[in-house]
């Protein structure tokens, strides 16, 4: 009998092994068809007029004009006179044509009248901001100032992160079709199984109706857990007009409507001994996620056992459009502010980094883990040829210098189903509603299913981004390879026992007896019993079998687990005389339980380092004071990082026992949350100066560096 | 992006009066990955494009003893590739590089880089080439931390973005323009540069009709170097450029250029500064000497101080890399 529980090192044929990912050759070919590339018969196309003020009332909205155009299918308000528009970007009106050119230009002969009103725009100074929400926590206010005060060594400083968005290659948006009374929809979504039941009203129909299917998407980050507003125009079109409909969001429009993570600053008072042990940390924060305000930070990041803490938290409400989860919401932020104010106490205690850092670990959570961890990043970056005391000696204007910080995530598998079908032919096919954000988890779920069942990878079908599947979760959090490998491997040993109950009597032993290993049904313990795979399969006779498995929202599978640490150090190199920073190397280290696919994990890995690269140096959506519209809404002047930009990137997954046999564990968001202050710290090591926002833009290091008296 | 007309004809002449013609506004292709841009974003809307891609006479190179002669339909990763081009102007092949995308390089040309707009974010967003919003400049009130630190007394505010330009105002390169009426005329490259002071205003020196058809550069042998700072080491607009050249008289400099990019509506001569250097040797104190006398002037807007000291850097060691 197959146990449902995950094999142990001796017996893994695929799982932890570097597999490259199945649907490789279709993306890099273009074969795969994202939502973007979905094509109808007859299909026609929606665009939506967005309001170009941050704050204004629709006084009307006359859409006669963009009718009568040719080619134009329908105009719609989608705001009512008198409504309120809070952001640059809300929609105002939809139109639909027979061409995106039509579409694009019938758009200009909607006539919105505004009364417009003076943006809130200001997030950063935070006396003139305005505050939505206060959140205190002060268990010993009087404790806390004197610690502070008698503290042998302190620093005050502010730290602070720009808002950034999620800048998806994919933008947001599907296809709908309507025939025979159901609806078709092909979105870019995160949350396929769900995704139907925010389309219900505008299909006039029961989402049981509405066929979902999601086969490759184009990053998500967590801006893609619900169908928007855009979705049930674009159904609401479908169904109206009887054609099928393509809306996807144009470039600036999703960088301004579609998601964005929000700004964070802090200022931060904290205290240590001489000899660097942390004695006191109290803070004041805040940021803005746009109109429903921001979360509190939750800092000090992960050294939340510093005996005396102050934390005082603000939200505040700006006129941009709302935040959205952004890959490990709130950590980023957190970790920047954290780690940076603690690196600064260290220089100023005159404690080299890593000793302060090892020196404080007991107040985290798993100080065993980072510890491994901080010897092996070190390792791997050269720390101890490298490290300096702050502010590179070195004559000339290349100033070099090495960041470290830490990181923590839960990562447990969310709520999955899945069925497995092994076939009288000896094929297999899993069939699971997940989807694949271009992390690999198509990938995983068939590597489950060829190692339960003993088979080669190419041999198990998978079928995933369909609502028709069993249900599986959202993906985000860090809850899919969790959630889909427990189902999956539930399901497959279901599968399989049933197929044990068909091969034993041929065998002479009861069920459980049996094992499928490499490609036959052995007997546990008698090497000359055993039968090939496909032979075994075909005394199923005419019926295939199918095994259903489950990941419970909270479960004692065992198969999975939560809670994570990681570490990631920087090398970089400041040009003091122009503030252009210069990556030379970048390493993480990260646990995540028991890895799948290691290959899959380390891209994971590599692609979370560049985008950490990316908000750490270039991110920031800039908007204008006045009339808030955002200024950078383009792939022009909103700088990601290219490959020219990110250094020499390392990662070490850490592996085998103490970790393998914890379960599978996420990995999604961990390895995003330290790249900007590790990049900070490395910053402020190589020049002597903190720059205390990022993105470290020329412009902000310069200011750092004058206000430090070290500009050349 | 509006219906419009699009000719593709074979000579000038044809070229010239097709663009005489119309009825409406006309615009000049050339690679098209401004123009096209432009005209998605709605802030060029012809009612007729006529292209140059198919008259020969526009591309090419061509070296005699005493000048360069580059074709306005040279793209720009053909100028780069020349051997002449990258002996004699080093300035010119940095500047090109720097663009840092191969597809912009292998598609823009020589002309069209020279005449594309601004990519002020207030003139791309709709705001007009002043920005201006309720009779407000929205520059000077906003986020204008790429604007202008130098010719930005008047209403423009936005900066010359041609990498190539500074370099050929170095070089001493003169423009070549043909007329409407057949009839060439030669323009300084430093003159060709206009800053507008109202919005229907050129920004370069063409008349209706007019168009670029070759850069004429001497070949005297000078020392000469590009120096850019940009925010990211691939694809990304320079924050500031620098481009000087020099006669190297055995040791001491003569005819220093300097010419500095990205800082002004224009191009920016900074012969004052260019002076201080001449009969002297370039070393790092000459150089960074230069550097802070190029910025005496510059006045910066509110967020855009920073400028001031990249275009010192820039100036300093644009010398000291032509220097060698
Ligand atoms: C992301 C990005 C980064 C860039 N970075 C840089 C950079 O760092 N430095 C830099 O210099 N450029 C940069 N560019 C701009 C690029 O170099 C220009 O778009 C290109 O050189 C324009 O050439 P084109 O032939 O495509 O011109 P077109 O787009 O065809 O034309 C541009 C303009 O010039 C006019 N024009 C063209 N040829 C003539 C002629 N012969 N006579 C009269 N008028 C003419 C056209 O009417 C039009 O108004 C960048 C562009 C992008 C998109």
């Amino acid at each position: 009998m197959a146990k449902n529980a995950w094999p142990s090192a001796d017996k893994r044929s695929l799982i932890g092994k570097r597999i490259s990912r199945l649907d490789g050759p279709v993306k890099s070919t273009g074969r795969a068809k994202y939502a973007y590339d979905i094509s109808r018969p007859g299909m026609i196309y929606a665009r939506l007029l967005w309001a170009p003020y941050g704050s204004a009332k629709v006084v009307s909205i006359d859409t006669s004009a963009a009718t009568q155009i040719k080619g134009v299918v329908g105009a719609w308000p989608e705001m009512k006179d008198g409504d309120e528009v809070r952001f640059a970007g809300q929609v105002v009106a939809s139109l639909a044509a027979t061409s995106e050119e039509i579409a694009h230009e019938a758009l200009k002969s909607i006539k919105v009248v505004y009364e417009v009103q003076t943006p809130q725009m200001n997030d950063v100074l935070l006396e003139k901001a305005e505050t939505k929400e206060q959140r205190d926590e002060i268990p010993d206010a009087a404790t806390v100032d004197k610690t502070f005060n008698e503290a042998e060594v302190k620093i005050e400083g502010h730290y602070g992160a720009a808002a950034i968005t999620h800048c998806c290659m994919e933008a947001h948006g599907q296809v709908a079709e309507y025939r025979d009374n159901a609806m078709y929809i092909w979105p870019s979504t995160q949350n396929v199984s769900a995704y139907a039941a925010g389309l219900a009203d505008a299909a006039g129909m029961p989402a049981s109706q509405i066929h979902v299917d999601c086969q490759y998407m184009g990053g998500g980050f967590g801006s893609k857990f619900d169908s928007d507003q855009w979705g049930a125009i674009c159904t609401r079109i479908a169904k109206e007009t009887g054609k099928p409909v393509k809306l996807m969001l144009e470039r600036d429009h999703e960088l301004m409507a579609a998601g964005a993570r929000p700004s964070a600053f802090a200022n931060v008072r904290a205290g240590a001994s001489k000899d660097g042990r942390i004695t006191v940390w109290d803070s004041t924060a805040w940021g803005s996620g746009g109109m429903g305000g921001s979360r509190a930070l939750g800092v000090p990041y992960i050294f939340g056992n510093i005996p005396n803490i102050r934390r005082v938290s603000r939200s505040v409400r700006t006129n941009r459009g709302s935040q959205r989860p952004w890959r490990a919401p709130g950590h980023p932020q957190s970790c920047l502010v954290t780690m940076a104010a603690l690196e600064d106490l260290a220089a100023a205690a005159g404690v080299d980094s890593l000793e302060f850092f090892l020196k404080n670990l007991d107040y985290t959570e798993r100080p065993d883990v980072y510890r491994e961890e901080l010897r092996i990043a070190a390792d791997l970056i050269g720390y101890k040829d490298k490290a300096h005391p702050r502010g590179d000696s070195t004559p000339g204007p290349l100033k070099r210098g090495l960041g470290i910080s830490l990181h923590t995530w839960g990562g447990a598998g969310h709520k999955s189903e899945s069925t497995v079908t092994i076939n009288p032919d000896g094929s297999a096919s899993v069939n699971i509603g997940t989807q694949d954000l271009g992390s690999g988890t198509r990938t995983v779920v068939g590597i489950v299913v060829a190692e339960t069942l003993g088979l080669p990878l190419e041999n198990v079908q998978v079928n995933i981004g369909r609502n028709e599947y069993p249900a599986s979760g959202a993906s985000g959090g860090s809850t899919t390879v969790g959630g889909v490998s427990t189902s999956t491997r539930d399901a497959a040993t279901a599968a399989l026992n049933a197929l044990f109950e068909k091969v034993a009597p041929a065998l002479g032993v009861g069920a459980d007896q049996l094992e499928a290993w490499q490609g036959s049904i052995h007997v546990v313990g008698d090497a000359s019993k055993s039968m090939p795979w496909v032979k075994a399969c075909s005394l199923l006779g005419q019926i295939p079998v199918t095994g259903k498995g489950s990941k419970p929202a909270s479960d004692g599978t065992q198969l999975d687990n939560s809670g994570v640490g990681g570490v990631q150090m920087a090398d970089v190199t400041v040009d003091i005389e122009t503030g252009r920073v210069t990556i030379n190397e970048f390493v993480a280290v990260q646990d995540c339980g028991l890895i799948v696919d290691l290959k899959t994990a380390e891209s994971q890995v590599y692609g979370a380092m560049i985008m950490g690269v990316t908000y750490a140096l270039y991110e920031e959506s800039i908007y204008d004071p006045v009339t808030g519209r955002m200024l950078n809404a383009d792939m022009e002047f909103y700088k990601l990082a290219g490959l020219a930009d990110v250094g020499t990137l390392k990662v070490h997954m850490m592996t085998g026992p103490g970790y393998d046999e914890r379960g599978v564990i996420g990995l999604g968001e961990p390895p995003v949350i330290s790249p900007g202050a590790a990049i900070s710290n490395a910053v402020a090591n190589a020049c002597g100066v903190r720059v205390p926002t990022i993105p470290l833009t020329p412009n902000r290091v310069l200011a750092a560096l004058e206000q430090g008296g070290k500009l050349a | 992006m509006n219906a419009f007309e699009y000719a593709q004809p074979a000579t000038l002449d044809e070229a010239q009066a097709l663009l005489t013609s119309a009825s409406g506004p006309v615009a000049v292709l050339a690679g098209g990955t401004d123009l096209l841009t432009a005209m998605k974003q709605g802030i060029v809307n012809p009612a007729r494009v006529v292209s140059l891609k198919s008259i020969e006479e526009l591309r090419g190179i061509e070296v005699s003893s005493d000048a360069v002669r580059i074709g306005a339909m040279t793209t720009l990763s053909e100028l780069a590739a020349h051997p002449d081009v990258a002996r004699l102007y080093p300035c010119l092949v940095t500047a090109i590089k720097g663009i840092g995308s191969p597809q912009i390089a292998n598609m823009g040309t020589v002309g069209g880089d020279l005449c594309q707009h601004p990519r002020c974010w207030y003139y791309r967003n709709g705001f007009g080439l002043f920005g201006m919003n309720n009779g407000a400049s929205l520059v000077l009130e906003g986020d204008n931390r790429y604007h202008a630190i130098f010719g930005n007394d008047g209403p423009a505010k936005f900066v010359n973005v041609s990498s190539l330009a500074p370099g050929l105002i170095a070089l001493d390169a003169t423009f070549n323009v043909r007329g409407a009426d057949k009839q060439m005329r030669d323009i300084p490259a430093a003159d060709f540069f206009k800053t507008p002071s109202a919005p229907e205003e050129s920004l370069t020196s063409l008349a209706a009709g007019e168009v670029l058809t070759h850069i004429t550069i001497p070949a005297a042998q000078t020392r000469n170097a590009t120096y850019e700072v940009r925010e990211r080491h691939g694809l990304d607009w320079p924050l500031v450029t620098a481009s000087v050249a020099y006669t190297d008289a055995g040791g001491s400099a003569q005819n220093v250029r300097v010419v500095l990019g990205h800082v002004a509506p224009t191009p920016w001569v900074v012969d004052a500064a260019a002076k201080t250097l001449e009969g002297k040797a370039i070393d790092e104190a000459a150089a960074a000497a230069c550097g802070t006398s190029a910025v005496a002037d510059a006045k910066p807007l509110s967020m855009n101080g920073y400028k001031v000291q990249l275009a010192k850097v820039a100036v300093k060691r644009a010398l000291l890399a032509a220097a060698g």
